[in-house]
């Protein structure tokens, strides 16, 4: 001992001034936390431009401008015959609406006293939505006692004069925009000074079905996120208790030997294959060989499934290898069989990190995109599933398809509508989050 | 309850209650234990001493198959519980732990209530007919364990919430309401203070009345205050087994005598 000490140089600096060692071992670790500081600096950054660019694209999708005018529903027109027989007066398509409506915008302005300098006829007409006659025509033939009355009819306006009143459309572009004139944007102005013309939140955003191409501003999300809620509980309802029972089985009862480990090693392998091949398995297997029905949210959620159950099994085995072995101990020897120590104990303790990983794994297949392409959801889809257990087989969308298909059609103010759709999605995927931070922390105290 | 054991106590059965011969343990390719006979009598206490590493809490493990929840471990030879054999193949584990219980190193009560600890082995084992019935097995349980005074009050409240001593007494009380025939106690006071340590060596002295106590302990000075039959392991073999007052005061061994005064181990 006392040898080895006298040969080592001793230590002859002050502690108060530290030695070149020490300032070159202090200056690392401030380096490494600059380091970490920077990284994460860089990922709230980036988040926070992410969410800044969608809400300042996507907050007016939440918003719609209206036309309201008195409309007369004449009786030559909409029902020629005069007996109101709903199957009679259906013989009138949507064509036989759009000059009652334009003959209706043109008297009021001409009653009102507003100019209509540069505008003829038809693009007036443009003015309003052409989903507007099929929401007429819709309401007509549902209640057939209105025609012949006058009455305030509440219309879409037109995407590009919905765009003038969210500033996305300005005098400038229109110059330039074959679909819409300057003189139509003065006109549109002039009207909502007069009362006619109002820009107020956008329900039929959340609810309503999707539009074609032509009518962004009838463009809806309610199909789609009816079809997301179907796929959920499908997954839900399939992969919690296969993923939680085959976890059990894997942790506790199964014999640790070749075929476990082999098992193993593919459920971790599973949460790594890209999402795009369970939809050629689910292509394959759901649509080609068992025959069920395209786009519908049978098929996504079993897709889904199939994609959630790694990260259910992964997350379950965790927290079940989390209880501590002496829970299981007690149980046992008291004489509980392996099946009650589970039940009655470990799976209690475990359940908050079951749940957790159970929404996490629902928060990710619900933003999962690509595998539903394949299985055909990507379909444009206007007719409202029925109610489970028969809707899941009706064709629907999705959400993250509907932002994906948005984004493919041309007129501008689906970039609108497709940032409005993220807007919403997050909200989903963040409450979904939460609540497994809510579930985790109240489950946690109990112990 | 302690002029009870007072009358009990001077009852010595010579009974036997445990009888293992031959007993081999097996981790893979380590051999644990090697060839122990021991022969354990009912109402006695029987402590298993010897270094860290020896084998005692292995044995003690095999005496209620505890061993089986252990994928690599293998037992061999014959242990007869009342002349039946523990390891016959048509010996139901869970069945044979409700006759054997076990209390464990590290106080482990479930994370319920004090009450639902102490009634879950009667629950699970349907020994209570009704709510009243399982009552009066919580209560006295908590009696025998010497925890009643100190709990009546909050048993709808957890066991984990209790100090160390009473949550070790709460695991002893869970133990008892069961009713087994033997009670294992693998080194049950090794995670707790000098006071807690003798309020459960109170209890021990007093359950020998009604079973049979097998105590793992690395405390000598505990197996001589508590126990009427010591047993010395060494490197996985019974060195020595008899009467304490004989193993500590005149043991035949070496390495008997080397261990107890401190040479070895």
């Amino acid at each position: 001992m006392t040898d080895a000490s006298s040969n080592t140089p001793r230590l002859t600096t002050s502690i108060i001034e530290p030695d070149p060692r020490t300032r070159r071992r202090n200056a690392s670790e401030r380096r490494f936390r600059a380091y970490g500081l920077a990284a994460i600096g860089t990922g709230i950054a980036a988040l926070i431009f992410l969410v800044i660019s969608i809400v300042s694209n996507g907050y007016t999708a939440f918003l719609q401008t209206y036309i309201t005018i008195p409309v007369e529903l004449s009786e030559q027109r909409l029902d020629p015959q005069g007996n109101r027989d709903p199957e009679e007066m259906a013989r009138v398509t949507t064509f036989g609406y759009a000059p009652v409506l334009a003959m209706a915008l043109q008297s009021h302005l001409i009653e009102q006293g507003i100019p209509m300098d540069g505008v003829n006829p038809r693009d007036l007409m443009a003015m309003i939505s052409q989903e507007a006659p099929a929401q007429v025509r819709n309401l007509v033939l549902a209640n057939p006692e209105i025609v012949g009355q006058t009455l305030d009819m509440e219309m879409l306006a037109s995407g590009r004069i919905d765009g003038y009143f969210k500033g996305r459309v300005t005098l400038e572009s229109a110059e330039r925009d074959s679909n819409v004139s300057p003189a139509q944007l003065a006109l549109a102005a002039a009207m909502a000074e007069a009362g006619l013309m109002d820009t107020r939140f956008n329900w039929a955003f959340i609810t309503g079905p999707d539009a074609s191409g032509q009518r962004p501003e009838a463009a809806g999300l309610g199909v789609a996120i009816l079809g997301s809620l179907y796929m959920m509980i499908v997954v839900l309802a399939l992969a919690l208790p296969i993923g939680v029972a085959a976890s059990i089985y894997l942790e506790e009862f199964a014999p640790k030997n070749r075929f476990t480990d082999i098992i193993e090693v593919n459920i971790s392998n599973l949460a790594a294959v890209p999402s795009i091949v369970f939809g050629i398995l689910g292509l394959a297997i759901f649509i080609n060989f068992a025959g069920l029905p395209q786009s519908a949210p049978i098929v996504g959620g079993l897709v889904l499934t199939l994609m959630t159950l790694p990260t259910i099994i992964i997350a379950t085995r965790a927290s079940l290898r989390a209880v501590p072995p002496s829970i299981r101990d007690a149980a046992l020897g008291l004489g509980a069989s392996k099946m009650q120590s589970v039940f009655h104990h470990v799976l209690p303790l475990a359940m908050p990190g079951i749940l957790t990983g159970t929404i996490i794994g629902l928060a990710q297949a619900l933003g999962e995109t690509a595998p539903l392409l394949l299985i055909g959801m990507v379909a444009f889809v206007r007719e409202f599933p029925d109610a489970p257990p028969e809707g899941l087989f009706d064709p629907t969308s999705a959400l993250p398809v509907q932002v994906f298909s948005w984004t493919q059609r041309a007129d501008p103010a689906f970039v609108e509508r497709a940032s409005g759709a993220t807007i919403v999605l997050l909200v989903f995927l963040v409450s979904m989050n939460l609540l497994a931070v809510m579930l985790r922390r109240r489950f946690e105290r109990r112990w | 309850m302690n002029d009870m054991t007072t009358i009990e106590r001077a009852v010595t059965t010579s009974e036997k209650k445990i009888d293992a011969k031959g007993v081999n343990v097996h981790y893979a390719d380590t051999h644990a234990i090697k060839n122990v006979d021991v022969e354990i009598d009912d109402k006695t206490v029987t402590a298993f001493i010897g270094p860290s590493g020896c084998g005692k809490s292995t044995f003690l493990r095999c005496l209620n198959r505890m061993n089986d929840t252990i994928d690599i471990c293998r037992v061999t030879g014959d242990i007869l519980l009342d002349d039946e054999d523990i390891y016959h193949p048509k010996v139901d584990p869970v069945q044979l732990r409700a006759k054997v219980g076990m209390v464990f190193q590290k106080p482990n009560p479930f994370p319920k209530s004090i009450y639902d600890n102490v009634a879950y082995g009667p629950r699970i084992h349907g020994l209570a007919q009704n709510k009243a019935d399982l009552d009066d097995i919580v209560e006295k349980s908590l009696r025998r364990a010497a925890l009643w005074n100190e709990v009546k009050d909050r048993l709808d409240k957890p066991g984990t919430g209790l100090s160390g001593g009473q949550q070790q007494r709460l695991c002893i009380a869970r133990a008892v309401a069961t009713s087994p025939e033997v009670l294992l106690m693998d080194e049950p006071c090794s995670a707790l203070d000098p006071i807690a340590t003798a309020q459960v060596e109170n209890l021990i002295d007093d359950l020998r009345s009604r079973f049979s106590v097998v105590i793992v302990t690395h405390s000598m000075a505990q197996a001589s205050r508590i126990s009427q039959k010591t047993a010395f392991f060494h490197l996985g073999e019974l060195i020595e087994f008899g009467d304490t007052t004989q193993i500590f005061t005149n043991p035949v061994d070496p390495r008997t005598e080397s261990y107890i005064t401190g040479r070895i181990g």
